[in-house]
């Protein structure tokens, strides 16, 4: 490994990296439209891609690099559990039909550019724009260090990672320049950058997922020995825990963890601000809605991918971190010069998502924190400036993070953000459906979700760390270990409604909402089909005007 | 689930048989997963890969399917929704009887 650098491998990697750099440089140009200067240019691509686009662009967004390494590294430690991602993304896309649709809509027509926007309008409440903002900065930021963690894990196993006792100048250099690059080019060409380099790494990623499910299974003897093999290991007792290591198939004490931790995630995910900004920059209302028919081949993929684990247990590969597992097993099984190709898409799987998480950090910075509370007037120009400027030091406070503070740092927050996510859910879908709940309730209920979460995070042992060594916990009541998200979501629901039954029973102030029942079922091309009235109360129903 | 939304305008009704069916379409997945215990085993294996793997990759490919048949029947949906609204209007503008 180290001090043994793999030369082939690395020429390819190097080549792919020069094209997407050139690709995203280039991507300014692209789909260009004649007002250049306001937010939904840089920020959202003009909210004008199609299905395949935005395909392409979720799925280089939603499935990281973190995920490539990060999944089968999780089946390789402890077999079935680490497959519950698999689930998770199955149960996605049914949940966001239903709501998406009404946020495009309600987005569309009232200009909004991130969640908080809505939350806003939909609400009357700053304040509840402002949790809702801090919480998706919050829950972003580990997620950029960790697609870090991607490209360290690659560069590494090729050999130009350095040892531990490099100067830690020349161990990170290669991480700094990656970086330099992806800023400088989400810098001046902003979604688009992303958009356009999503088509190379989805492409190699599915090529490299096709040659791995064939190849490594016919040099391993089959499917069946892979799994007998795995099995086998698994159930060899773990020095560590003094239990077997893990098992095939989850046993009756892990399948509520298995099941909350599936429906808690798929909650998650199109919360966090990078796939609403992917989810935005559609150009109409069925975009979204095409696509959740059409990404389950993504989680198809990943299924494939989890597969790998057990694969790098039967090729009796053994490291200490779980995460160098895969780029092993590739380096052990394939060629050369496809080792390159395949390190080349988990790298610049790494950039994609990174670039769309700094973007849409930036754009909640500019919009709920800039705009809201600094300078209240800022021009469309401003605000782009503000963003693009804002994306930058998002960027380098990952890198930071990554570098300064130790790897387990960034997971542990990326567990936190996982669980704090969560807990903006009530506002943002319950306000896509219902305007019920009282905002004053809805902030009650986030920060109840994300104290508990994070106390009982907190609270979690593993052999290695004695805090936040994993997202499940016993679930009170009803005593079974669920998912920490799960249950601070419950808790939030709960204290939302009870908050909002006695805010409603004591008459407290509703704000204004600026939104209106059609907005919600509007689509790209019509027209506001009525005169904007102010405030107009959300049950009122109105006649169709011509 | 989220209840399906108040819908403005015509006094259309909001609970109909094809949004019923969508509705189920997209609930399937969510039973199907969440009772791990109906596939938490090994056996029976399909080409070597145990029950437990090979349930759920082809729930992927179910849910897929079933989305498919929610969008084409909400799309269906929307268009009758939409051709109704114009012709009330239509009617409206023709002096008929409004509110």
């Amino acid at each position: 490994m180290s001090g043994d650098v793999n030369g082939i491998a690395l020429a390819v990697f190097v080549f792919f990296f020069l094209l997407v750099t050139w690709m995203g440089f280039r991507a300014a140009k692209w789909r260009q439209a004649e007002n250049s200067k306001s937010l939904d240019e840089w920020g959202l691509g003009g909210r004008s891609f199609g299905t395949w686009i935005t395909w392409f662009l979720l799925g280089g967004d939603l499935y990281t690099a973190y995920t490539f390494v990060a999944v089968p590294a999780a089946v390789y430690a402890a077999g079935a559990s680490g497959f519950f991602a698999v689930p998770y993304t199955i149960l996605v896309y049914p949940l966001i039909f239903t709501f998406l649709p009404r946020l495009w809509s309600v987005s569309h027509r009232h200009g909004y550019v991130t969640t908080s926007d809505f939350v806003r309008g939909r609400f009357g409440s700053r304040g509840l724009s402002l949790a809702v903002a801090v919480t998706g900065i919050l829950a972003t930021m580990p997620y950029i260090a960790l697609q870090l963690v991607g490209i360290q894990a690659v560069l590494d196993v090729m050999g130009v990672g350095g040892s531990e006792s490099t100067h830690w100048f020349v161990k990170d250099l290669p991480i700094l320049l990656a970086f330099a690059v992806l800023a400088a080019y989400t810098y001046s060409s902003g979604l688009r950058a992303p958009a356009l380099i999503a088509f190379v790494k989805d492409g190699l990623i599915y090529l490299v997922i096709a040659v791995a499910i064939i190849y490594i299974p016919m040099r391993l003897g089959g499917f069946g020995e892979i799994f007998s093999k795995a099995g086998e290991a698994l159930s060899r007792t773990d020095p560590a825990t003094g239990g077997p290591r893990g098992e095939l198939a989850s046993g009756p004490g892990a399948q509520w963890a298995y099941a909350t931790l599936a429906i808690g995630s798929a909650l998650a995910l199109f919360m966090y601000p990078h796939s609403i900004t992917a989810t935005l920059s559609g150009k109409n209302r069925n975009v979204i809605r095409r696509n959740t028919t059409i990404l389950p081949l993504y989680s198809l993929m990943l299924g494939f991918l989890a597969l790998l684990g057990f694969m790098a247990i039967a090729a009796g590969i053994e490291v200490e971190n779980g995460q160098l597992a895969i780029p092993q097993l590739f380096d052990a099984m394939f060629p050369d010069w496809f080792t390159g190709v395949a390190f080349a898409a988990i790298g610049i799987g790494a950039l994609v998502p990174a670039a769309i998480m700094s973007i849409a950090a930036a754009n909640l910075f500019t919009r709920n924190i800039y705009r809201d509370f600094l300078r209240p007037h800022a021009t469309p120009e401003q605000e782009t400036k503000v963003s693009k400027l804002a994306s930058l030091l998002v960027k380098v406070g990952a890198l930071v993070f990554v570098l300064g503070m130790d790897k387990t740092v960034a997971i542990n927050f990326q567990l936190l953000g996982g669980i704090w996510i969560l807990q903006t859910f009530p506002a943002l879908v319950g306000g896509l459906f219902t305007r019920w709940f009282h905002r004053w309730a809805l902030i009650a209920g986030w920060a109840v979700g994300m104290v508990y979460g994070t106390l009982a995070a907190y609270g979690v042992a593993s052999p290695t760390q004695a805090h936040f060594g994993g997202s499940n916990a016993e679930i009170p009541l009803i005593g079974e270990i669920g998912y920490i998200g799960t249950t601070a979501f419950a808790l939030n629901v709960l204290v939302t409604v009870v908050a909002t039954v006695v805010l409603r029973a004591v008459k407290a102030p509703d704000g204004v909402d600026e939104t209106r029942p059609d907005d919600y079922t509007a689509d790209a091309g019509e027209p506001p089909n009525a005169p904007v009235a102010p405030a107009v109360s959300h049950r009122e129903e109105r006649a169709p005007t011509a | 689930m989220p209840v399906p939304p108040e819908e403005p305008g015509g006094g259309q009704p909001v609970v109909t048989p094809s949004r019923v069916v969508a509705g189920l379409c997209l609930l399937a997945p969510f039973v199907g997963i969440l009772w791990v215990g109906l596939y938490a085993r090994v056996e029976p294996t399909l080409a070597g890969v145990p029950f437990f793997y090979w349930y759920q990759m082809a729930w992927v490919l179910l849910s897929a399917a079933l989305t498919a048949v929610a969008y084409r029947l909400v799309r269906r949906e929307e268009a009758a929704r939409a051709a109704r609204r114009t012709a009330v209007a239509a009617q409206e503008r023709a002096g008929g009887a409004g509110a």
